[in-house]
């Protein structure tokens, strides 16, 4: 077990590493940064000044591991736009960003849990069928698209929902649902298959010849089975929903880590974007990590591979 | 890969009737792509700013010239959305082959040779999947400027993991197989195996990767348009149109609603298309 999760740490290490390199070659994508920060209008005297002042005359290789090192102790450098140090920009924003991950992570489990076991029970039912129509809808359904129409509708028409910003809780609903919507159909499909699985298993065999009730054999044997790939899928979808909120926020006026990623975009602001970039992979580098943790220690079997 | 066969679904006559639907959607829509320019009833690009925001034709008050009316700009709705089909569709197929060639490329190595060429290409993956794809594609695009060629590239660079996770594991599936030996035993370069011997017998898994992929691109490029950093003006790109409407969607709700809805049917109908082929192939990748 031990030796499992060095490896996995080793391994979640040299990936959090790729990802610095590739965030740090990513701003430096479009050539001479100092022209871009100085604007249109820029003599070549600022441009040498912008040069100097933030250590772009440096060597690239010398700028990387000044920005790793500082990364290491937490400093990201500062905004050049917001003027703020880059790690408490994203610190003030992470709370929103998160908020909104997991309220469409809780809404994609109640949705797709309920919806994949009823499916497995009732397998090959109109039930069934409506499922995965569902399933393949969702797969389809544009984000951003069904964000309008859900203010169109539920804010404006009806008026029971704010159509932009959270300065109440109930500012998350709408997105949350959004965001779970691209989850939905992963989950459910994944839930149904574990469960039509689990339920033709030995034990549950064994389980209803002592006479269990339906709800104990579904929920107790059945469902603690096919949870395995479930938790670890849930994690991987917390990432991609985090990496993929920038769409949402930016529908819906949510100031979160994505919208700063896109504010700083617009702004040619690079040690933001490349902070961002690096902080919600590590972010998912973690999650994936602790679902494989989490899988071994629910499965004794995954611990020998 | 894991959920198998017990997705592959119930009733086979109503996965048919879904096959079928899909190809007609995506059969209408590579029409629309490769005859736009004939079927248009308006230049797309031509702005009347006295005819703006003209309702289309299921609305009272609408005008038969434009039947699904006009933007804000007074330019032809029907004739944008005709043409977005075109970058749409356009978009789709090249980021699935970019993204194809790199992907196909790296699974077939690393599930032919094992070892250490696997290791890289598993950790490549690993990797590649630890980056959020909007946003990495939003600032390559933002810092380098937006254009088609570069919006390809770029989407095509990021897209490749399922290719490498599909064609790596089927890969391993064949390579110990009979006919593979016989190769190698007539004296066959590793180079003819991998594209005569191998290639052929994984294509239809990655057909129907290729599917999934043309689907997830097509969003991919709408969101970002629709962020203002895929596709250029005026270039009649669906996210850039729900973009541009959004203004005015409180007020006239069908200007967001018509090319979101093309974009849902285009693709629901790649995807419906996509699962079809899987169950004709029999293959269980997803």
């Amino acid at each position: 077990m031990l030796q499992f999760i060095v490896r996995r740490l080793i391994v979640a290490l040299l990936v959090a590493a790729t990802v610095m390199v590739l965030a740090f070659i990513l701003t430096r994508l479009s050539g001479d940064l100092a022209t871009s920060i100085a604007g249109p209008g820029a003599t070549a005297g600022d441009i040498v000044a912008i040069r100097k002042a933030y250590g772009l005359d440096r060597p690239v290789i010398v700028q990387f591991f000044d920005w790793v090192g500082r990364a290491l102790t937490g400093d990201l450098g500062d905004s050049y736009f917001f003027k703020t140090r880059v790690a408490s920009l994203i610190g003030e924003r992470m709370p929103v960003t998160l908020t909104l991950g997991m309220t469409g992570l809780t809404i994609a489990l109640l949705v797709s849990l309920p919806l994949g076991i009823l499916a497995a029970v009732r397998e090959g039912t109109g039930f069934d069928r409506a499922v995965q129509l569902v399933t393949v809808i969702g797969q389809a359904m544009p984000s951003f698209w069904l964000g309008l129409i859900l203010m169109i509708v539920f804010g404006l028409q009806l008026g029971w929902l704010p159509t932009s910003g959270v300065d109440t809780w109930d500012g998350y609903i709408m997105p949350g649902v959004v965001l779970a919507f691209s989850s939905i159909p992963a989950l459910t499909r994944l839930t149904r298959a574990g469960m039509i699985q689990a339920m033709a298993s030995d034990y549950i065999r064994t389980a209803r010849a002592k006479g269990l009730s339906r709800a104990s054999i579904l929920l107790k044997h059945a469902l603690r089975n096919a949870a395995i790939p479930i938790v670890a899928i849930a994690a991987v979808q917390l990432g991609f929903m985090l990496g993929g909120s920038i769409v949402i926020e930016q529908v819906f006026a949510l100031h979160g880590v994505g919208f700063l990623a896109w504010e700083s975009i617009q702004k040619n602001d690079f040690p933001v974007v490349q902070s961002v970039v690096m902080v919600l992979a590590v972010i998912y580098v973690a999650l994936t990590m602790v679902a494989d943790l989490m899988n071994a220690v629910l499965d004794p079997r995954l611990r020998a591979g | 890969m894991s959920t198998a066969a017990t997705v592959a679904g119930p009733k086979r006559g109503w996965r048919n009737a879904g096959t079928w639907i899909g190809a007609i959607i995506v059969g209408a829509a590579a029409f629309c792509a490769l005859f736009a320019p004939l079927l248009v009833p308006h230049d797309p690009f031509a702005q009347d700013l006295g005819k703006r925001l003209l309702v289309p034709f299921w609305m009272e008050g609408t005008d038969p010239q434009h039947l699904l009316g006009t933007d804000q700009l007074g330019r032809d709705y029907l004739a944008r959305l005709i043409y977005g089909c075109r970058i749409s569709m356009t978009i789709g197929v090249t980021v699935s082959i970019v993204s194809g060639l790199i992907g196909i490329t790296m699974g077939i190595l690393g599930g032919f040779m094992g070892g250490r060429v696997d290791d890289a290409v598993l950790f490549a993956i690993t990797t590649r999947l630890s980056l959020p794809v909007v946003l990495v594609a939003l600032a390559v695009v933002g810092l380098l400027g937006s254009s088609m060629t570069l919006l390809v590239l770029t989407l095509g660079l990021l897209l490749w993991d399922r290719f490498a996770v599909v064609a790596r594991s089927t890969t391993m599936q064949v390579r110990n197989l009979d006919f593979v030996s016989a190769a190698w035993c007539a004296g066959c370069s590793r180079f003819r195996i991998l594209t005569r011997e191998v290639l052929p017998n994984i294509a239809s898994h990655l057909v129907v990767v290729a599917t999934l992929e043309i689907a997830l691109a097509i969003l991919l490029e709408a969101a970002l348009s629709f962020l203002g950093l895929g596709v250029p003006p005026p270039l009649p790109s669906w996210g850039l149109m729900i973009s541009e409407a959004k203004d005015y969607m409180f007020f006239s709700p069908w200007v967001i609603m018509i090319p979101g809805v093309a974009l849902f049917v285009l693709v629901l109908g790649i995807n419906l298309l996509g699962d079809g082929l899987r169950d004709a192939f029999g293959t269980r990748e997803r």
